[in-house]
């Protein structure tokens, strides 16, 4: 019976890598034991050449509103770095928008928030119904995109968002980052960084947060630090009542 | 029939010299060559599947190290020069524009080598 031994070797390969992370040493992981196959087990790791985003893993962000500063831009301004966002435009309603900050205030008791909205990653994502030609997908570990390559640039998905979350380039760009295509005529989104997170990386804006406001991870893996806090603290999805179980959750609004 | 003759090898031996004198053909620098993912024949007809077949795996499966992809074709396609496939000359735009193709890759890819890598922040 080999399958029950392949489970207790996975389990041990969990708990290790697991403790390895958790002792912060995540970035040295993939160092410190070769040849793990580590999306199996926390996902923080970078996936293997060759091998899909699997549906073990679903991607989620974890942002506390009580850290978030309200004059502070350095999550913005490292999505527009990172993702090459660095055109001009004529009219700044026209500017993409990945990731924006937000000020809220509570009219009645005089309560005011911060915070970073962005793409919510759904389960249940409205911009992928209504796509008429399935431009818009959710991949399988959750990170909802855009394929360009058939989007049409109709922006139903745009319509559709409740979140606001997606912007469309108006105009030819000329500046990208290699890894992050995007031009004239497509509709765009924050991609949880996926070129960096297929690396085992962190998304920037999570990187850059000075007050370590924001927390990603794999919400599937109950190891993983997302995971546990959101397992005992609460968490606010916006507009739960749309019942689209978001991959980012809000704490402290 | 000695006629007919000479008018045939007339047009023949005048055929290269007339089909020449239309659009010249592409002169295509290679920057780095011997290093191709396939012999060039294969490369020359089958570039665009590849990538085709291979951006449909990366974006929709999460597929990452393919053996084809843009960014490999402008290491060691992209003019030292202008430092793009682009433009004149370019390795991608001269062909295209002979075959008189489309070429819309470049439009949402960056058509750059060097100078162009991710920033980002530091962990």
């Amino acid at each position: 019976m080999s399958e029950p031994q392949d489970r207790i070797e996975n389990k041990s390969r969990r708990s290790f890598v697991g403790a390895a992370a958790v002792a912060g040493a995540s970035a040295g992981v993939a160092a410190l034991a070769p040849g793990l196959k580590l999306i199996e087990v926390a996902g923080a790791a970078p996936r293997a050449p060759g091998e899909p985003a699997s549906s073990a893993v679903r991607w989620g962000m974890l942002i506390d509103t009580t850290k978030c500063a309200s004059g502070c831009d350095a999550c913005v301004k490292a999505c527009a770095t990172e993702n090459g966002i660095n055109e001009t435009v004529k009219d700044p309603r026209q500017g993409s928008q990945w990731i924006r900050k937000i000020d809220l205030k509570d009219p009645k008791t005089g309560q005011e928030y911060s915070l970073p909205m962005l793409c919510q990653h759904c389960e249940h994502p409205p911009c992928v119904d209504v796509c008429p030609t399935g431009a818009s997908m959710k991949r399988a570990d959750g990170i909802v995109l855009v394929d360009r390559h058939i989007c049409i640039g109709c922006r139903y998905c745009m319509m559709a968002c409740p979140y606001k979350a997606r912007s469309l380039v108006h105009m030819p760009l000329t500046e990208q980052n290699p890894l992050v295509p995007r031009g004239q005529g497509c509709v765009e989104a924050c991609t949880f960084c996926v070129q960096r997170v297929d690396r085992g990386q962190q998304p920037a804006c999570v990187e850059a947060c000075p007050e370590k406001a924001m927390l990603f991870g794999n919400l599937n893996d109950p190891n993983s630090e997302i995971a546990q806090r959101v397992a005992k603290e609460k968490t606010t999805q916006v507009r739960a009542d749309l019942k689209l179980n978001l991959g980012v959750r809000y704490q402290g609004i | 029939m000695k006629q007919t003759l000479a008018a045939l090898a007339a047009v023949l031996l005048l055929a290269p010299v007339l089909a020449s004198a239309g659009t010249p053909k592409p002169d295509l620098k290679i920057e780095n060559p011997g290093s191709c993912i396939a012999p060039v024949p294969e490369m020359r007809r089958n570039h665009m599947e590849m990538l085709k077949h291979t951006r449909d795996r990366t974006l929709r499966q999460g597929i990452r190290g393919e053996k084809a992809s843009l960014n490999g074709c402008i290491n060691c396609h992209a003019s030292k020069t202008t430092g793009s496939v682009l433009g004149q000359g370019g390795f991608c735009q001269e062909c295209h524009t002979y075959a008189a193709v489309k070429l819309d890759c470049w439009d949402c890819h960056q058509p750059k080598a060097g100078n162009h890598e991710a920033v980002g922040v530091k962990p």
